[in-house]
């Protein structure tokens, strides 16, 4: 059958609505690729700048070095490196217990009108800004210990360590896992609840063995979130460590995390090349870490969701 | 058996959420009555701009740091939620292919996870190689960074969950992409507006990004090209004094910060209400 | 069959892109003509293909990705899926009533204006008779005219379901597609909306997909039968469900399957 394919005419409104769409669509392609060049410019840009310290020093020598002396041209951040990872992991072990606990206590034990009460108040906590816990840390935390850890345990400290720092953090990331896991939780259908009690299990089995399941992507992105916010927390871990450039003896040492390391050694960092070359790489490793971090937990949450398809 | 481990079950839990409330309590009452009392005591220092030597004691309060942080954060939340609309508009299927976007999104992703600390960095080491100090356009750049991401997602994440039939009965009126556009956007616009402060939120709290961009200035900004200070840097600082005055203006400050963010969230749980009348509820 | 102002539809297949390497087969080989001015009911079981054909009449599945289509859909002498045609122009031809009533975000009188205005330059005085028009076309008026700035949501589920009418009809399309219109509503309001529908076959092509015999008995003029993605009888109403050829169509409308 013989068709025409077109309309005759185009009215004059409809063509100029159809370049306003045409030309909507093309700035929408630029503000895009912006992103997509500023990521390119800011991946490139951090690794040139390092290659003056990288040229000069092995990479070996940097990471796994941890002397930071840059008077003497020594600049290997391993105590920092150590610093992030205890500091992160120990955080991490008194958060993700805690809060998983609390947010269902929030999400299936508390009645109604408690729970949307105390969902909404840690929803509203998780904007703190991350200065305010490092003042409050610093100013009304760190005194107190100090004194505490002298009567109790001998132990000859100003306070400032990377305990302190793990507690910080975990009480930075309770908004965060608790917000997310109590929300995922709620996510799920009222069914799944009522088959699992009508079978006779008691409430904390049902939620063990169903919940938690059904759960679990949302759950373990939330335990990732949080980790990468621990990982890459500055202001407030830079404001009760200590910031010392050594390996730490024992937890109530004074430490080093690789973006306190950034902020504290800001003051010289203008003037030396070779210094502001080297801390680009601290940033740049952290970078690495924390975006292979943020794939790892993609990868994993996919994965999750095929397998429990929930 | 299953009896006591439910009932140990819920002790720990109760003890839990002590934990976490608690220690969130804490915060708030500390810097909530430490800050009063230090505002009560001088109420003068939220509206005078400090004196010569503010850090060692000195005179003056910390009105360039407020000043400078509205400069800074206003312009940059409107410039990333312009970006913002445009980039989720782009990620839908009328525009984009399921690759792309995927690609997109993962982008997203990793510039969300990315620590501030590296933005300011970056923006950095771009005046650096520009010859030139920290000013507060930088700071904007700075914080457009940071927001852009957290926008982006929470626009995508409300254009998407727009019902489908929205946009087909749009579709059937004869309506172009962008008319269609601007209808989904109007519809999810109470899912932006949370988006958009609650990167504010984050703009303003957030001292790792522009504590190298903006030159840290003890004065108030005066233009795109001059250095100026932000609260959370202004804390920053505070808090490593030595002085014990200059200490209780950081909680003085931090008790403003923390009003302002306690207005955002509340703000945008009222607007988010007021905007959903428009749309079907549940 | 040329003189036949409808649509008429030759070779239609449709498939949708799995993540899969086969893809799904939605529609298979459909040849329709679908007639002017009448009530076209496209029945059949679940996941027979109704909806997909339906919107397949306005280009409507563009919008997703993965879809392909090859065959043609001539609407007034023009084949829809040719490359050059323009969307805008054929939706503005070919109006959809969904499912379920969404109202756009905005006041009872922008629903309705919404459209009119996007595609004329109008008057305030203009848009305010093309709304009281409509909105008596679908006997909306009487209920809403002291309330027209209110939001669109405001409304009960029935009266949203008759402004999406409305506003399907604001800009005068030839052909209406009805995709389950009534399914939603109590049984007071899909009648009226049945009834509407009645009154506005002499205006309009209608197109109307349903899941309940009852009503394409009592709204069909022109029935087609839809199994498996295959049209398995099409006919006047009255032939197909008193003498259906068919098997399948008997065994359907005997509702031994459904």
């Amino acid at each position: 059958m013989k068709v025409k394919g077109r309309s005759k005419k185009v009215g004059n409104r409809l063509s100029f609505r159809l370049v306003k769409d045409n030309i909507s669509r093309k700035i929408m392609i630029v503000c895009t690729s912006i992103i997509f060049l500023l990521f390119i410019s800011f991946v490139v840009l951090l690794v040139l700048k390092s290659n003056l310290v990288i040229s000069k020093y092995s990479i070996k020598e940097l990471l796994f070095s941890s002397f930071w002396e840059p008077e003497n041209h020594k600049y290997g951040f391993f105590s920092a490196t150590f610093g992030t990872f205890i500091v992160t992991v120990f955080s991490m072990i008194m958060a993700i217990p805690i809060s998983i606990l609390a947010a269902v206590y929030i999400a299936e034990y508390s009645p109604n009108k408690l729970r949307r009460y105390l969902s909404s108040f840690i929803d509203v906590l998780a904007g703190i800004p991350s200065v305010v816990f490092g003042l409050c840390m610093l100013l009304g935390f760190v005194p107190i210990f100090s004194v505490l850890l002298k009567k109790w345990f001998q132990i000859e400290t100003t306070g400032m360590c990377l305990f302190t720092a793990s507690i910080t953090l975990t009480v930075m990331v309770f908004p965060i896992i608790v917000s997310l896991t109590v929300e995922s939780l709620r996510a799920l259908p009222v069914e799944l609840r009522e088959i699992s009690l009508s079978l006779g299990s008691t409430k904390w089995q049902m939620i063990k063995k169903t919940l938690f399941k059904a759960a679990g992507p949302g759950i373990i992105s939330a335990i990732l979130l949080g980790f990468g916010r621990a990982l890459g927390e500055t202001m407030a871990v830079a404001m009760v460590i200590g910031s010392k450039n050594n390996i730490p003896t024992s937890l109530f040492a004074s430490g080093q995390t690789l973006p306190s390391l950034i902020i504290s050694s800001f003051g010289e960092m203008m003037s030396v090349p070779e210094e502001q070359s080297a801390l680009i790489f601290v940033a740049l490793t952290l970078f690495v870490l924390v975006t292979v971090s943020n794939i790892i937990a993609k990868v994993v949450n996919n994965k999750l969701k095929k397998r429990w398809r929930y | 058996m299953r009896y006591l481990e439910e009932k140990i079950v819920k002790i720990l839990m109760i003890c839990s959420i002590l934990a976490v409330l608690g220690s969130l309590l804490f915060i708030l009452f500390i810097t909530i009555s430490r800050g009063w009392i230090s505002i009560n005591e001088n109420p003068g220092i939220i509206f005078t701009t400090p004196g010569p030597r503010y850090l060692l004691g000195g005179e003056g309060g910390f009105f360039h740091a407020i000043a400078g942080s509205l400069y800074m954060v206003v312009p940059s939340t409107i410039i990333s939620l312009i970006l913002a609309c445009l980039i989720a508009l782009f990620l839908q299927s009328e525009y984009s292919s399921k690759r792309i976007s995927e690609i997109i999104r993962l982008f997203i992703d990793i510039l969300w996870g990315t620590p501030s600390i590296i933005y300011g960095l970056f923006v950095l080491t771009i005046l650096i190689s520009f010859h030139r100090r920290g000013c507060l356009l930088a700071g904007i750049v700075a914080l457009i960074f940071l927001e852009l991401p957290i926008i982006t997602r929470y626009v995508d994440e409300s254009i998407s969950s727009t019902p489908k039939e929205l946009k087909e009965i749009a579709y059937s009126m004869g309506l172009t992409r962008v008319e269609v556009s601007k209808i989904i956007l109007k519809y999810s616009s109470s899912g932006i507006i949370a988006g958009s402060l609650i990167g504010l939120g984050r703009a303003f709290g957030d001292a790792a990004s522009i504590i190298f961009t903006t030159g840290a200035a003890s004065t108030m900004p005066k233009g795109l090209l001059s250095s100026c200070t932000a609260l959370p840097v202004v804390i920053f600082q505070q808090a490593n004094s030595f002085y014990p005055s200059v200490r209780d203006h950081a909680y003085a400050a931090a008790f403003i910060l923390i009003i302002i963010i306690l207005i955002l969230s509340i703000t945008s749980r009222l607007l988010q209400k007021k905007f959903s009348k428009y749309t079907v509820g549940d | 069959m040329q003189e036949n102002n409808g649509i008429v539809i030759r070779n239609l297949n449709i498939y949708y892109k799995n993540n899969s390497k086969n893809d799904f087969t939605a529609l298979h080989n459909i040849n329709l003509d679908i007639p002017k001015n009448q009530i076209t009911a496209i029945m059949g079981p679940s996941g027979s293909g109704k909806t997909t054909l339906l919107k397949s009449l306005n280009r409507l599945h563009s919008i997703n990705n993965g879809v392909k289509v090859n065959g043609q859909v001539i609407i007034d002498g023009e084949d829809i899926y040719h490359p050059m045609h323009l969307l805008p122009e054929l939706r503005r031809k070919v109006g959809l009533i969904s499912q379920k009533p969404i109202p756009l975000p905005t006041s009872i009188y922008e629903n309705v204006a919404y459209g009119p205005k996007i595609h004329n330059r109008l008057n305030r005085k203009e848009s305010d008779a093309i709304v009281e028009k409509t909105l008596k076309k679908v006997n909306l008026w009487e209920e809403v005219k002291e309330r027209l700035n209110q939001p669109a949501a405001d409304l009960s589920v029935g009266q949203q379901q008759r402004l999406s009418i409305a506003r399907a009809i604001s800009i005068n399309p030839d052909i209406l597609l009805c995709d389950e219109i009534t399914s939603a509503l109590d049984p007071i309001s899909s009648e009226k909306v049945e009834h509407l529908l009645l009154s506005l076959k002499e205006e309009y092509t209608i197109v109307l997909v349903s899941h309940m015999l009852r009503q394409v008995k009592r709204l069909g003029d022109y029935v087609i039968f839809l199994y498996m993605g295959k049209v398995i009888e099409q006919g006047n109403m009255g032939e197909l469900f008193n003498s259906p050829r068919n098997k399948i169509t008997q065994q359907y409308i005997k509702g031994v399957i459904s």
